[in-house]
């Protein structure tokens, strides 16, 4: 594409797809920039996978093929300002640097945010030494684009499932995939001790969808690329942009500045595969880079704001395992979670007790998901050397016999948990890399301690012969896994919308207050982080964003999904 | 013929590894998997062309479709630069020092082995046993890659055979076939 593009996206995961779907569907040109490589789609043809995803842990877990690598795009990390300038170098918290971003590495649980997630501070009100604020638009007005994101990049999952969802104007695309061995075993147990188990929201074909296979259950979801698109996301709607002929996919291709004039954003200057620097001209400048490298690309761009890069969310994991000898548990076999359950999303007595007691006003803990171990490389790994080493292989403890809930702990939105500049570590083209400066407050470790004693006492349910508790990041009282960098990959917050420019980095579309046509397209903007994976709702945003400045309407449900057979209505909501 | 290491120096390896996974314990150990093998194709991966950092996808043959691990990837220049300074070391070339000097795996391993002691090979196991615990940070680097050799794809170099999947009852890779919704849901 010679000359201008009506609009530059940068950055190809979930966020920035989207927006290229959207827009070119409108009838935009676009050129998305992406500074990883493209092992996703053939280039001769972009329907199909490029044949580079296989099931392999040491390409994949081992050798960082989905990128970033840390020894040429490393990050800085410290828990707070008071421990200097950093205190760890090289990968921090990383999504994936590669065409299709994030959605690349994931294992596709797909939930929708709940009503009160957007109104957290006039429902449950304020939180002491966060900025727990509204978000600047509410349910009724995303879930549009919620059904929209959902058809497109094909959800799997069953309406009414899980008793604590918000409504929804229509049935999931197609139903559940097969459940897990052990997710049957821990949901059994879940609903025994009370809790509210159910199947997964997956983005992952539970049958033949939209000229993509059925998920064939091989296990290597989370942190693997698909090597059959049987993910959808982002896959879809990067296929979708492409086949329009107005979209150009740049790989290889780090935006190093948003060029400007005023108010206005003239277009883009970048480094490609070969070092050399270029500009290109657009209309419409889009940052999808996720909530660490947008704020890094945006104060690259000399935009000065004091929200930017603050209230820096990553989900404090809460991590409980329970160890059950008489059972083969074969977490290999299948998507890497099929159920999760939301209780601790939910305020109930003994919630409202633990946060009491912790001098908090109220928390929330957050999803819970049901998974095992599974890979043979990372069981060896925490098994012994030497003459055990067999044996205990053999035994497969790590590998067979142990299950887990991973609870993605909801992290309020603190000033001082940031991402900004370090003063001195560089990537490989010699530009400033990002640090994070992240710690959790009393209000996760209240929640995380509470609810993962319930989490306890649902493994010594389903048999557990004994149950350890750690956590990402480490904290004290945890003792295993105490590194203190978090792991979630799920970053949030760092460009929060609002209707103040004072306040809010970018307005209710996700457009940067300070001009024109820059707008944000990723989990920057969330002004909270809910419990829930972010992957869903950026999505939905990013659609939302993109029909607003097309001057387009989201989809509507098609044929037999027209009907409101799984439509659980506004008045059906439990929240 | 070790691809990188000198015969003595992989000679020592071999040893050190079959002490980290021994060969007479109830399964195979590193010797039978070829583990020294893996991590002197990793310390030699640019003597190959593509190098033998990524092998390609998207089947390997064992379970369906086509024999593709062995078409290894090839490199960006930046995927070269990071491999080549995590395996070779920055040396004091400018482009790998933008955050100071790397030492690489190569050295690592020069040095780690030399420290095992030229002798190595024929001490006893208690006494080599002994040096590998003297050695913390060399010992965690080749617990590593003995994991990785031992229970990763073949086409890396080790898992002979598949040998280290099959005695603890996995499959590996095993696309194109996957497994059936019973064998997921069902004990």
């Amino acid at each position: 594409m010679s000359g201008a593009a009506d609009a530059i996206v940068i950055g190809s995961g979930p966020g920035g797809a989207t927006v290229a779907e959207v827009l070119t569907r409108a009838g935009w040109s676009v050129v998305i920039m992406e500074k990883g490589r493209n092992h996703l789609l053939d280039p001769e043809d972009p329907t199909r996978p490029a044949g580079d995803y296989s099931n392999d842990e040491i390409k994949f877990i081992s050798r960082h093929f989905l990128g970033p690598d840390p020894l040429v795009e490393p990050r800085a990390f410290r828990r707070n300002a008071g421990e200097g300038e950093h205190t760890h170098v090289g990968e921090v918290n990383s999504i994936p640097t590669t065409v299709g971003g994030g959605g690349t590495h994931a294992d596709g649980k797909v939930p929708r945010f709940r009503e009160e997630d957007f109104r957290l501070h006039s429902l449950l009100g304020p939180q002491p030494d966060a900025h727990v604020e509204d978000w600047p638009l509410d349910y009724a007005e995303l879930e549009p684009f919620y059904a929209e994101v959902e058809r497109a990049i094909g959800v799997a999952g069953r309406a009414g499932a899980n008793p604590f969802a918000a409504w929804r104007s229509g049935p999931y695309p197609m139903p559940p995939g097969a459940p897990m061995y052990g997710a049957v075993l821990s949901s059994a147990a879940a609903e025994k001790v009370g809790l509210h188990p159910y199947e997964a929201p997956t983005a992952a074909n539970s049958i033949a969808y939209d000229g993509r296979p059925a998920c064939n259950n091989c296990g290597f979801c989370a942190f693997f690329g698909c090597p059959i698109h049987a993910k959808g996301d982002p896959v879809a709607l990067l296929t979708k942009a492409m086949a329009t002929g107005r979209a150009q996919l740049m790989s290889e291709t780090f935006v190093s500045r948003i060029l400007t004039d005023g108010r206005r954003a003239t277009g883009v200057e970048y480094v490609d595969a070969d070092g050399a620097t270029h500009s290109k001209d657009a209309g419409l400048v889009v940052v999808a880079g996720g909530a660490i490298e947008t704020p890094r690309l945006l104060l690259l761009s000399g935009v000065d704001h004091p929200a930017l890069g603050r209230h820096l969310m990553v989900h404090f994991q809460t991590i409980v395992v329970g160890h059950f000898p008489a059972l083969g548990l074969h977490p290999q076999k299948g998507r890497s979670v099929t159920h999760v359950h939301d209780d601790a999303m939910v305020q109930d007595d003994a919630a409202r007790g633990a946060a009491a007691e912790a001098g908090l006003p109220w928390f929330r803990g957050g999803l819970v998901e049901h998974s095992g171990g599974g890979l043979p490389i990372m069981s060896a790994r925490h098994s012994p050397w030497g003459r055990a080493h067999a044996q205990a292989m053999i035994d497969g403890d790590l590998r067979d016999h142990m299950w887990a809930f991973i609870m993605q702990g909801e992290d309020l939105p603190y000033a001082t948990n940031t991402v900004d500049l370090s003063p001195s570590i560089r990537d490989a083209r010699g530009y400033p890399v990002a640090r994070v400066t992240y710690e959790p407050g009393a209000h996760e470790l209240a929640a995380s301690k509470h609810h993962g004693k319930i989490l306890q006492s649902v493994l010594e349910e389903m048999g557990a012969e004994y149950v350890i508790h750690t956590s990402s990041p480490g904290v004290s009282y945890h003792g295993i896994g105490a590194t203190p960098v978090p792991e979630s990959r799920h970053v949030i917050g760092t460009a929060r919308m609002g209707d103040n420019p004072d306040t809010a980095v970018c307005d209710r579309w996700g457009r940067v207050h300070a001009f024109d046509n820059v707008i944000v397209a990723d989990s920057s903007v969330f002004v909270t982080a809910s419990g829930y994976g972010p992957t869903l709702t950026l999505v939905a945003l990013a659609a939302r964003a993109a029909h607003h400045l097309a001057g387009t309407k989201p989809t509507g449900p098609v044929g037999d999904e027209a009907d409101d057979a799984g439509a659980t209505g506004p008045s059906a909501s439990t929240t | 013929m070790p691809v990188w290491l000198s015969e003595q120096e992989y000679a020592t390896l071999r040893a050190a590894c079959g002490q980290m996974m021994p060969s007479d314990t109830g399964g195979p150990g590193a010797d039978e998997a070829d583990v020294a093998d893996y991590i002197d194709t990793l310390l030699g991966a640019f003597t190959f062309e593509p190098p033998r950092i990524w092998a390609g996808g998207p089947t390997s043959g064992r379970h369906g479709g086509a024999a593709g691990f062995g078409d290894f990837v090839s490199l960006s220049r930046l995927d070269e630069l990071a491999w080549r300074m995590r395996i070779e070391g920055s040396l004091g070339v400018a482009e790998r020092e933008f955050n100071g000097p790397v030492i690489g795996l190569q050295q690592r391993y020069r040095d780690g082995l030399a420290a095992l002691g030229s002798d190595f090979v024929d001490v006893g196991r208690p006494e080599q046993r002994r040096r590998l615990r003297a050695d913390d940070e060399f010992r965690e680097l080749l617990w590593e890659h003995c994991c990785e050799g031992m229970y990763g794809a073949p086409e890396y170099g080790g898992n002979r055979n598949g040998i280290g999947w099959s005695y603890i009852g996995v499959e590996g890779d095993v696309q194109p076939r996957g497994f059936s919704d019973a064998e997921v849901s069902e004990p």
